[in-house]
C-alpha cells in the first residue's frame, strides 16, 4: 500500500517535471530556429532575482493565485468558467466605483467594496449559470460571449462614470480615498529592499485556506466534487445538479470578482482603461499547471510571476523580444495537459497489470481451494 | 424538455423539426432575403438613416464579414468531425503574421499561403493534443489561445523590427491584392442610389456593392464556403467526416478511419482560421499589427453557432455580424438606432406568437420576449443614437440570444467535443 502511494506521488510530480523539460526543450529549438541567442535568453530566464524583483513575484503572483482559484472550482466540478477573465473586469469596475464615492470610512469601506465585488463577478458568472442550467447553454460559449460583452460594458459604463483629470487622456473612476487603501507588507526584514508586498496577500491565502476547507472538509464540497466526477451517481445521491451547477458557478464568479483587489487596492487605487487584461486565461492555465490543488496552485503561480519578471530583461540582455516569455507559458500549458494525459494513461496500465498479477495469483490459488473439496 | 409535454408535441416532434430545418425550398430564402429587402427600405424611409444599406456600408460589411466567415468555417470543419476548436483565436493571430511575412517578401498571393501554412501549424498543434493525445478540447484551446499571440508577436519582433516602415508590434505596409468590379455598372447604379427611392435605391446599393471593387480574396472565400458546404454534405469524404462528429464508433465499424479523419479536419480547421488572418491582413488593413484580430476568432465560433452548425447560417451569421463592426466603424450610430424599430416591432409579434401559441404552457419566453420588444421601442423613440459600444456589443448579445431562446433548434454534431480513442467501438 504504502509503495503504491509513493508511485501515485512519483506519477503526479512527473507530468510538471515533464512539461517544464518539454517547455525548456521546446523553447530552446525555437530559439536556435529563430537564430536567437539561446544561452543569454536562458541567462536571463533563469538568473536570480534581485530583491526588489522578489516582491514583485510575489505580487504577481498573489493576482494569479485568486484567478486560478476561481477557475479551479469550476474544474472541480467539471464547468469550464472561461469567463473569469470578463468576471473580475466587471467587478473591479464595480468596487472601483463603489470604493471611490468613499460613502463609508477607511476599512469598512474596503470591505464592503471586497463584498460588492465578489457580488458583481458573481452575478456575471450567474447568467452563464442559469443559462446552462435554464436553457442548457454550454457555459464555455456563453462566458466567451459574455467576456466581449463585459469588455464593452465596462468601456460604456467607465465612459460615463470617468472623471475628468485636466491634462490628461486617461479614462478612469474617481480615485480611492486616502484611508481606503490597503497599505503594503514591508518585506525588509528577510530582503533587502523598500518594495512591498501587496496587503491583499491576506485575501489570497484565506481564499486558497476556504477553498481547501470548502471543497475536502464539508458536505458541500464533497457533493460538488462528486457531482464533478460522476453527474448520475450524484443524483443518485441525492445532489440537486442544477442547483450545483448554478452555485458553483457563482461561486467560481465570486472568487474572480476578488481577482482585482489587490491591484485595485494595493497599487492603482483606480479602474483605469490601463488596467491589466487577460488575468483570467492565465489563471486557467495556472490551475491546470497546478492540478486545482491549492499548493500546487500556488507554486504554478509564483512560476508565471517568475517568468513574468524575468522577461522584462530580455530585451536588454539578450535582444530577443519579452513576447517570449507567452511562448514558453504556452508550451507549458500544453504540455502539461498532454503529460497528464500520458501519466495518466501510464498510471492505469500500471494498476492494470497490477490487477492483472493479482489475478493471476489468485487464478494460481482459485483451482487449489477448487480442488481441495473434488 | 418544454417540447415534449406541449399538447402539440406530437405533430412537431423533434424528428420532424429536425428534418424541416435547412430542408425549406428556394423560394424560402427568396422570400426571406425579398422580405429583408423590403425591411431595410422601409426603415430607411421612415428613419431616414440612408447608411443602413448604402453601398459603401455594405461593401465594408461584405469585407468585415470575410474573417468572421473564414474563421466560423474553421470552428465548422473542425466541429463537424467532433473537434471543439476555440483555438481558432490563436490560428487567426498566426495566421495574421504568417499572411504578413510571406506578403512582404514574396507578394500578396504568396501571403495567402503564408496564412494558410501558420493556421495549419497551429491546427496541427491542436489535432496533436486532442486526436492524438486525447486533451480535452477546451484545454487544449486555451492553450492555443495563449500560444498563437506569443508566437505571432515573438515572430513579429524578430522579423519586422529592422524592415523599413516597421516596428515591433507592426509590419511595413503590404502590397494590395487586386478587386474587381464588373465594368460599366457601377455609375448607373450610383445615379440610381443617389436618387434614395424607396426599394429602388436600397437594390441599386446591394447590387453595386456585390459587383464594384469585390477583392480576389473576397471571392476566394465565397469559394470556400461553397466548397466547404459541397465536400461536407455532397461527398463521399464530407459523409465520413461529419460520421465521426456524429458517431465515431458507429464510423469506425464501418472502416472509417476516425482518427486520420478528424486530424485532417482540424488541419483544414486551422487553415481556414489561418487564411480568416490572412484577410485582415492582405485585406482589411494592408498591414500586419498587434492585436488587429480584435476577438473575430471568437466571433467567427459564434457566428458558426448562430447559423446551426451549417454553412448557410455561418454566412447569415457572418453577414450579420459583419454588418454590425461596419456600421460601428463607419460610425452610423444612427443607423442601428433605425434597426431598434423593425427588431422591436418584431420581438413583440415573434412573443405574442408565442404567446398564443403555448397558452396552455408557461408564458415566460412570450412575455420576455414581448417586454424586450417594448423596451427595444422606448430606446428607439427616446434616443437618437445607440453608443458605440452597444453596437460592438451586438454579435455577441445575439449569439446569447439565440442561444438562450431558440437552443432547441439548434444541433450541434452529437458527438462534438468527445474525446474519442480508436478501438473504442463495440
Amino acid at each position: 500500500m504504502k509503495r503504491l502511494d509513493w508511485r501515485r506521488a512519483g506519477l503526479g510530480l512527473a507530468a510538471p517535471v515533464l512539461a517544464i523539460v518539454v517547455a525548456f526543450v521546446v523553447t530552446t529549438a525555437i530559439l536556435l530556429l529563430a537564430q536567437d541567442p539561446v544561452g543569454a535568453v536562458w541567462g536571463q530566464l533563469l538568473k536570480v532575482p534581485l530583491p526588489r524583483q522578489i516582491v514583485s513575484v510575489v505580487n504577481a503572483a498573489t493576482v494569479y493565485y485568486i484567478s486560478a482559484v476561481a477557475v479551479a472550482i469550476g474544474f472541480r466540478m467539471n464547468l469550464f468558467n472561461i469567463g473569469v477573465d470578463g468576471q473580475y473586469r466587471v467587478a473591479s469596475f464595480a468596487a472601483a466605483v463603489f470604493a471611490g464615492q468613499g460613502w463609508l470610512p477607511g476599512w469598512l469601506n474596503i470591505a464592503v467594496a471586497l463584498l460588492v465585488a465578489m457580488a458583481s463577478g458573481a452575478i456575471w458568472a450567474g447568467i452563464a449559470g442559469l443559462l446552462k442550467v435554464g436553457r442548457g447553454v454550454s457555459e464555455v460559449i456563453a462566458t466567451i460571449m459574455l467576456n466581449a460583452i463585459a469588455t464593452y460594458l465596462v468601456s460604456f459604463l467607465l465612459g460615463k462614470t470617468a472623471v475628468k483629470v485636466q491634462g490628461s487622456n486617461a479614462t478612469n473612476t474617481k480615485a480611492l480615498p486616502a484611508d481606503s487603501r490597503v497599505p503594503g507588507i514591508s518585506v525588509d526584514g528577510l530582503l533587502a529592499t523598500p518594495s512591498q508586498v501587496y496587503g491583499l496577500i491576506v485575501l489570497a491565502v484565506v481564499v486558497g485556506l476556504a477553498y481547501w476547507f470548502v471543497l475536502e472538509k464539508t458536505r458541500f464540497g464533497f457533493d460538488l466534487r462528486a457531482t464533478g466526477r460522476s453527474e448520475t451517481a450524484a443524483v443518485a445521491s441525492g445532489v440537486n445538479v442544477k442547483r450545483m451547477v448554478l452555485t458553483s458557478m457563482m461561486l467560481s464568479g465570486a472568487v474572480a470578482g476578488l481577482v482585482g483587489m489587490p491591484l485595485l487596492f494595493g497599487q492603482d487605487y483606480l479602474y483605469g482603461d490601463t488596467v491589466q487584461s487577460g488575468l483570467g486565461f492565465a489563471g486557467i492555465a495556472i490551475a491546470l499547471l497546478g492540478r486545482n490543488n491549492p499548493v500546487g496552485i500556488a507554486f504554478a503561480a509564483l512560476l508565471w510571476g517568475y517568468l513574468d519578471q524575468q522577461s522584462n530583461g530580455l530585451q536588454i540582455a539578450a535582444g530577443v523580444s519579452d513576447r517570449l516569455v507567452l511562448v514558453i507559458q504556452g508550451v507549458i500549458v500544453l504540455s502539461v495537459v498532454i503529460a497528464y494525459e500520458l501519466v495518466r494513461r501510464a498510471g492505469i496500465r500500471m494498476e492494470q497489470r497490477r490487477v492483472a498479477r493479482e489475478l493471476a495469483a489468485g487464478d494460481g490459488l482459485a483451482p487449489a481451494t477448487q480442488g481441495v473439496p473434488a | 424538455m418544454s417540447t415534449t409535454t406541449r399538447p402539440e408535441a406530437p405533430a412537431t416532434g423533434p424528428t420532424s423539426a429536425r428534418v424541416t430545418t435547412g430542408r425549406h425550398p428556394w423560394w424560402f430564402w427568396l422570400a426571406v432575403v425579398g422580405g429583408a429587402v423590403l425591411v431595410l427600405a422601409t426603415v430607411r424611409v421612415i428613419t431616414g438613416a440612408n447608411d443602413i444599406d448604402s453601398a459603401g456600408a455594405l461593401a465594408a460589411a461584405i469585407a468585415l464579414a470575410m474573417p468572421i466567415g473564414l474563421a466560423g468555417l474553421g470552428g465548422l470543419w473542425s466541429e463537424r468531425a467532433g473537434v471543439v476548436n476555440i483555438g481558432l483565436q490563436g490560428m487567426m493571430v498566426l495566421g495574421t503574421w504568417g499572411g504578413a511575412f510571406f506578403g512582404y517578401h514574396y507578394g500578396p498571393w504568396v501571403g495567402i499561403l503564408g496564412a494558410i501554412l501558420l493556421g495549419v501549424a497551429g491546427g496541427a498543434v491542436h489535432a496533436l493534443a486532442t486526436v492524438i493525445v486525447g486533451v480535452d478540447h477546451i484545454v487544449s484551446g486555451v492553450a492555443l489561445n495563449l500560444l498563437g499571440p506569443g508566437v505571432a508577436s515573438y515572430l513579429a519582433v524578430r522579423t519586422f523590427s529592422d524592415l523599413p516602415g516597421g516596428g515591433p508590434t507592426q509590419s511595413p505596409p503590404l502590397e494590395k491584392l487586386p478587386a474587381l468590379s464588373i465594368p460599366g455598372v457601377g455609375d448607373a447604379l450610383t445615379s440610381l442610389e443617389r436618387s434614395h427611392t424607396w426599394l429602388v435605391a436600397d437594390l441599386a446599393g446591394i447590387l453595386r456593392a456585390l459587383t464594384t471593387n469585390v477583392n480576389v480574396l473576397t471571392i476566394i472565400a465565397i469559394v470556400l464556403l461553397v466548397g466547404t458546404w459541397y465536400i461536407l454534405w455532397r461527398t463521399p469524404f464530407g459523409l465520413r467526416l461529419r460520421s465521426c462528429g456524429e458517431a465515431p464508433e458507429a464510423a469506425e465499424t464501418l472502416g472509417v478511419d476516425v482518427v486520420r479523419y478528424k486530424f485532417v479536419a482540424v488541419l483544414i480547421s486551422g487553415g481556414m482560421a489561418g487564411l480568416a488572418g490572412g484577410f485582415l491582413v492582405l485585406v482589411a488593413s494592408n498591414l500586419y499589427r498587434e492585436g488587429q484580430e480584435g476577438g473575430r476568432g471568437f466571433i467567427g465560433l459564434a457566428a458558426m453557432i448562430f447559423g446551426n452548425w451549417r454553412p448557410g447560417g455561418l454566412a447569415g451569421g457572418a453577414v450579420l455580424f459583419g454588418y454590425t463592426d461596419a456600421i460601428q466603424l463607419r460610425g452610423s450610430a444612427d443607423v442601428i438606432r433605425a434597426f431598434l424599430l423593425p427588431v422591436g416591432i418584431g420581438l413583440i409579434l415573434w412573443g405574442a406568437w408565442q404567446l398564443w401559441r403555448r397558452r396552455q404552457g408557461k408564458p415566460v419566453t412570450g412575455v420576455v420576449t414581448v417586454v424586450m420588444g417594448v423596451l427595444a421601442m422606448v430606446w428607439f423613440l427616446l434616443t437618437s443614437r445607440v453608443p458605440d459600444e452597444f453596437t460592438g456589443m451586438t454579435p455577441y448579445v445575439a449569439t446569447l440570444l439565440v442561444l438562450a431562446f431558440a437552443s432547441q433548434r439548434l444541433r450541434m454534431p452529437a458527438a462534438d467535443g468527445r474525446v474519442y480513442r480508436k478501438g473504442e467501438a463495440g
